[in-house]
């Protein structure tokens, strides 16, 4: 198996020492250190409760939950796992018990039509010779939220394997176990995820989404 | 996969496991192969990367304002709960150790406590407790006055049952064997040609065997 093409950044990689000392030191009754263990995952959480509660004070809530959640069960939790895919398993579980719990699946599941069959292939629309958009244009409030337009657009189970492999940079298997599908789904579902966000933000582009990006005027931006 | 080679809709099919990196040696370069010469799937493969590249960046995993200390005042909240349960736990230790002090205080007042100055005799029961008694420097016993087994008489000093308990002292297993159980086991020839310091000794051996 080849390297993976693009290298992801995990926090957890960073400090790793200092988290594990976090943990023990939680673990043996220092629990004002919990705080100081979680805080850097509050974004995640936080993105791992919204993509699939689609609602922020729901989203929050249930965020809390999955911490507290998290705190009373922080003896059980052992090193082989990583902590941040254990908070995230523990918020994907609370955000789907409430989404059950509020029969939200119901309506969710209506939306299947727009973007077709998960089965049936997905073909790129747009192939335009795209420029790259820099990262520093995630500096741009207006750029931020429309790609997370762009995302909330997606039916709900593209978004949520995308926000968990592509945002939470879970992988593969640790994404099927989260959200409780096989491994060949989370593949499928990924792929079409990308994709129409690809075609999504290059309609974007063209509607003017970026036109205060500094691009050269007539291209596009990847 | 077929052959070496591969077209466009097999290259999209593949394009997001290309990106993981999740593809064997043999179909990424057959893939490679296709994307150098073709300007769509180059342009698909750009645009792929660069969507992980920007969704995958921090910035993009925004919080409500005010989030942060929301999250901090339930935690904070919550493990105020669970100190408070340990406190209310650990608040009792005060008063229940301060009251084992009283407790074995009163106990070391009469008698029955860790406070004697053998730490092997037994107490004695049933010593009327203004009983004159005499206890000598250096010596762990009480006697009735005249008995033949007092240490270091020239230091004797005079004082009630009472005073000579709450001082630490013991009955002498001689002279007040009658307060003592154990005193009751022993025959009176046996200690008759015994001096104190035998004695003292003895008690502590025959305590001993008796299990305390």
């Amino acid at each position: 198996m080849a390297e993976p093409d693009v290298v992801l950044t995990n926090p957890s990689q960073a400090g790793g020492t200092r988290e594990q000392d976090l943990i023990l030191s939680v673990q043996r009754g220092q629990t004002e250190l919990f705080y100081e263990l979680v805080r850097p995952y509050e974004r995640r959480v936080y993105a791992a409760a919204l993509a699939i509660l689609r609602n922020e004070h729901d989203a929050e809530d249930a965020a809390q939950e999955a911490m507290l959640k998290a705190f009373a069960n922080i003896r059980q939790f052992r090193a082989e796992a990583r902590f941040s895919t254990w908070l995230i398993q523990i918020t994907v579980n609370e955000a789907l018990m409430r989404r059950r719990r509020e029969r939200t699946v119901v309506m969710e599941g209506i939306d299947g039509h727009r973007s077709g069959d998960e089965d049936s292939e997905y073909a790129p629309r747009d192939f335009a010779d795209w420029r790259e958009i820099p990262s520093e244009a995630l500096e741009r409030k207006e750029v931020r939220l429309r790609l997370a337009e762009a995302l909330a657009t997606l039916d709900r189970k593209y978004r949520e394997v995308f926000v968990m492999r592509d945002m939470e940079h879970l992988n593969i298997q640790e994404t099927a176990e989260a959200l409780g599908i096989s491994v060949a789904s989370v593949k499928t579902r990924l792929l079409r995820a990308r994709l129409m966000l690809r075609d999504l933000l290059a309609a974007g582009w063209e509607q003017g989404w970026f036109s205060r990006l500094p691009f050269e005027k007539g291209t596009k931006p990847w | 996969m077929v052959g070496n080679t591969v077209n466009c809709e097999q290259v999209w099919r593949e394009i997001s496991n290309y990106v993981d990196g999740d593809v064997d040696v043999g179909l990424r370069a057959a893939m490679e192969d296709h994307i150098r010469t073709c300007g769509r799937c180059a342009s698909v493969l750009a645009g792929m990367r660069n969507l992980v590249q920007l969704y995958g960046d921090e910035r993009m995993l925004e919080i409500p304002a005010g989030f942060s200390g929301r999250l901090q005042k339930r935690l904070a909240k919550n493990v105020a709960v669970t100190g408070k349960r340990w406190l209310s736990w650990s608040a009792w230790l005060v008063p229940l150790a301060a009251m084992a002090l009283m407790v074995g205080s009163l106990v070391m007042m009469n008698g029955h406590g860790n406070y004697l100055r053998s730490q092997h005799a037994e107490p004695g029961k049933n010593i009327p407790p203004d009983l004159v008694v005499v206890v000598s420097n250096g010596a762990k016993l009480f006697h009735v006055p005249g008995c033949e087994f007092i240490h270091d008489k020239a230091s004797v000093r005079s004082m009630t049952a009472r005073e000579a308990i709450r001082e630490g002292y013991v009955p002498c297993p001689r002279c007040l064997r009658q307060y003592l159980k154990t005193g009751l086991l022993r025959s009176h020839e046996e200690v008759a040609d015994n001096d104190e310091a035998e004695a003292e000794g003895e008690q502590e051996e025959v305590l001993s065997v008796a299990g305390h």
